[in-house]
């Protein structure tokens, strides 16, 4: 596929000749994940999270699948029948833990993949559809988590739902004839628990999907590399297997090690106190949080509290927070700098490592109670996180004046500035 | 149009959002907001250390069945634990015998239809039974405790923040309000039904003091009934109701680790073994 130099699947044997003149399944596997896809041989631990988030859809799946064989979508028995998967049903309290954790790491692992892509330059040409196509399987996970967490039936679960439904009542005259027609009634009740159920089992295919798409759009061009510079030649390239199946067997191991961690030891750590409640319409928790994995784009919505230019407080902070996502889109048109590698980008790599310090500022607010300080930073960050993309990234990606790049992956490599490949490499001529 | 987005519309996008989030800075008023009692007075729970704590804890068996008398013979009079069937408490360490007893002699009867009328009716439970509510329903709950609802007690330890030591320091944690808060805060007296205790969010928990006098229960191991002695025990008990499967889960994960870091090891191992004689 990318590269001329790639190995030939050959089968030997008759039966696999037999099939490959049939149905080239083989063939496929071995040119996607196998000997037949080369790779810049300087890749360092962050492309190992693609990989790790395929584990995680995976996991997903599977304990996802055998706990809709014990789980009831109705409001009136949601919540106990969560409860006897986790007392009655064999191993269900490792099945529900697993995939309530897995939820998570799933998210962990996408964060840092994102960030490796923002790090490195992956979304800029011509990779920018692998990058498009990523941001659409993030938007799709964050409604299948979304939709998922509602599954409980919990204090969190309804009210959850109900805040964030009420985001579509902030668009002007339509808003709420939607609502009730997502919702299937005026406030979260069975209808809307059996849809949430019909696509939260369904929104996972398509996103599994979509990584076809990611990947088979990746396979084009083939991986980036921490130091930008394209593959000259086959010196560049190490085939995928066993180089990289070995490496990201490893990663796997460790991902797995971090995740069993929490689900058998803090398998609570990460959810909230109120789904252990079942839903009461009628009670309002005291304070409403999303998921962990929302935190930062809930703390958007929220730092939005002034009517201006006419439009309502609120439509402003919902149109920011799905602005603040759908930016992303936008982003390979936005960076307009040829250098791909931030380690040869002296000015964008202190905006880089702000952005990351913002959005972990906005994450915490989103969970902290709202104060008057609360607010202004979030209204502070949020302001930076826009400034950052929309107005710094524009500028700096015109201004700055990067470092020599190396000439070639190899060269990079072998004159043994192990720095250039390291992650955040710190090496400054 | 693409090319269009980095230089115009980017930033204008960016620059309205911006606009609207510094003119809500800019309107911010910063007037300290008026201090709450609870904010002033509320308290963290005490430090509770239970056998059943870390990665390698398991439940105390006889701490369980003391902590499960306290609730059957105080917090059963208001609270259910309908998740809890009086066969599950053979995993505490009763016999089967036993919970056949148990559910026998339960205080209150399980609803039923009377076999010849068919009409509503009451019988003994049996041990497939789930601890039945004291009350008929909500409205009776509330008729008998001033209006307030005494929460099922089944997963309480994952249903607040602090779990086990919170409920222990809200059975522990009755007290006067200081003096210091009726002066402040005068409005935060606790009124007739409610009572003081800086534990609870709001300070003025509806609940009467549960366990109030030493030895209110008399414990067959031999074990002092002191207040505390009562609230830690019932409040192992609630982390079991919880949780029942928490050893379970220790065991698995402490395997499930072992095997993972061996495997991951050898996974190591290959990998540079792979690499060797690959610069990289
Ligand atoms: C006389 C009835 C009564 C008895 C006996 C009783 N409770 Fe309660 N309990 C209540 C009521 C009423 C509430 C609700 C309080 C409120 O919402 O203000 C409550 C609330 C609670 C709460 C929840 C507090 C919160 O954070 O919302 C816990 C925990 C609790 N009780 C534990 C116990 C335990 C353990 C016992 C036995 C040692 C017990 N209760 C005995 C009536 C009782
Ligand atoms: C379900 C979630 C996802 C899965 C399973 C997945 C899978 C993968 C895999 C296996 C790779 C190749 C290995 C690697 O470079 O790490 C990859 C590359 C990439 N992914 Fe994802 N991905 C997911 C989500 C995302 C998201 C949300 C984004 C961005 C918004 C994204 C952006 C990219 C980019 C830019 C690359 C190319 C990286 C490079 O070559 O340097 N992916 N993805």
């Amino acid at each position: 596929m990318s590269f001329p130099w790639a190995q030939h699947y050959a089968p030997k044997h008759p039966v696999t000749q037999w099939l490959d003149e049939r149905l080239p399944l083989p063939r496929l596997v071995y040119n996607a994940v196998g000997a037949g896809y080369p790779v810049p041989r300087n890749l360092n631990y962050f492309w190992n999270f693609g990989v790790l988030a395929g584990a995680a859809l995976g996991i997903q799946i599977i304990t996802g699948i055998i706990l809709a064989m014990h789980y009831a979508a109705n409001g009136a028995i949601a919540f106990d029948s969560v409860e006897s998967i986790m007392r009655d049903v064999n191993s269900g309290w490792l099945l529900r833990y697993a995939h309530a954790n897995g939820a998570s790491f799933f998210f962990i692992v996408v964060y840092l993949h994102i960030f490796r892509g923002l790090y490195y330059g992956s979304y800029k040409a011509p990779r920018e559809m692998v990058w498009l196509l990523g941001v659409v399987i993030f938007l799709l996970m964050m409604a299948t988590a979304f939709m998922g967490y509602v599954l409980p039936w919990g204090q969190m679960s309804f009210w959850g739902a109900q805040v964030i439904t009420g985001f579509f009542s902030a668009i002007p005259v339509v808003g709420d004839p939607i609502r009730i027609w997502l919702l299937g009634g005026f406030a979260p009740d069975n209808a809307a628990l059996n849809r949430f159920f019909s696509l939260h089992y369904l929104l996972p295919f398509v996103i599994a999907g979509v990584i076809i798409l990611h990947i088979w759009s990746l396979h084009i061009p083939g991986s980036n590399n921490p130091t930008g510079v394209d593959v000259k030649g086959p010196q560049d390239t190490v085939p995928f297997h066993p180089y990289y199946t070995a490496k990201d067997g490893f990663g796997l191991g460790v991902f797995l090690i971090a995740f069993s961690t929490l689900l058998f030891f803090a398998p609570n750590l990460l959810g909230h106190p109120d789904n252990y409640i079942p839903a009461n319409p009628l009670s309002t928790p005291a304070h409403i949080v999303p998921e962990w994995y929302f935190l930062p784009f809930y703390a958007i919505l929220k730092a939005f509290t002034f009517n201006f230019l006419w439009i309502p407080a609120k439509l402003w902070g919902v149109m920011a927070m799905f602005g603040s996502i759908l930016l992303l889109f936008f982003l390979p048109w936005i960076d307009s700098s040829p250098v791909r590698s931030t380690n040869y980008r002296p000015l964008y790599r202190w905006f880089f490592w702000m952005l990351v310090a913002d959005v972990l500022a906005l994450g915490y607010l989103g969970q902290a109670e709202p104060s008057t300080f609360v607010v202004f930073a979030s209204q502070v960050c949020a302001a930076y996180y826009f400034a950052h993309f929309l107005i710094i990234l524009p500028i700096v990606s015109r201004i700055e004046r990067p470092l020599p790049l190396p000439n070639s992956i190899t060269e990079s490599v072998l004159h043994g500035e192990k720095a250039e490949a390291a992650p955040f490499g710190t090496q400054t001529a | 149009m693409l090319r269009l987005f980095g230089p115009l519309i980017a930033p204008i996008v960016g620059l309205g959002f911006i606009a609207a989030l510094v003119l809500a800075i800019l309107t911010t008023s910063w007037e300290a907001e008026p201090p709450t009692a609870a904010h002033h007075f509320h308290l963290a729970p005490k430090p509770l250390h239970l056998a059943s704590d870390g990665p390698l804890g398991k439940f105390d068996r006889q701490q369980l069945q003391r902590g499960f008398q306290v609730y059957k013979e105080v917090c059963s009079a208001c609270h259910s634990a309908r998740l809890v069937a009086f066969r599950d408490l053979q995993e505490i360490g009763f016999t089967n015998p036993e919970v056949k007893a148990i559910a026998k002699n339960w205080a209150t009867e399980v609803p039923s239809v009377n076999p010849e009328t068919g009409e509503p009716a009451t019988r003994k439970a049996l041990a497939s039974d789930y601890i039945p509510s004291p009350y008929a329903n909500e409205t009776a709950a509330r008729a008998a405790n001033n209006n307030a609802l005494p929460p099922d007690l089944s997963l309480i330890t994952k249903a607040r923040h602090g779990g086990a030591a919170y409920v222990h320091s809200l059975l522990t944690g009755y007290q006067n309000p200081p003096a210091e808060l009726l002066e402040k805060f005068p409005d935060a007296k606790p009124s007739g039904t409610l009572h003081y205790n800086p534990y609870f969010a709001n300070l003025n928990i509806a609940m009467p003091p549960p366990l109030a006098a030493d030895g209110q229960v008399t414990y067959a191991d031999g074990t002092k009934a002191t207040i505390d002695q009562m609230a830690q025990d019932v409040s192992a008990f609630l982390v079991w109701t919880a949780e029942p499967k928490l050893e379970n889960r220790h065991r698995t994960g402490i395997a499930v680790l072992i095997f993972l870091l061996i495997a991951t090891t050898l996974a190591y191992m290959s990998y540079q073994n792979i690499w060797a004689d690959r610069k990289h």
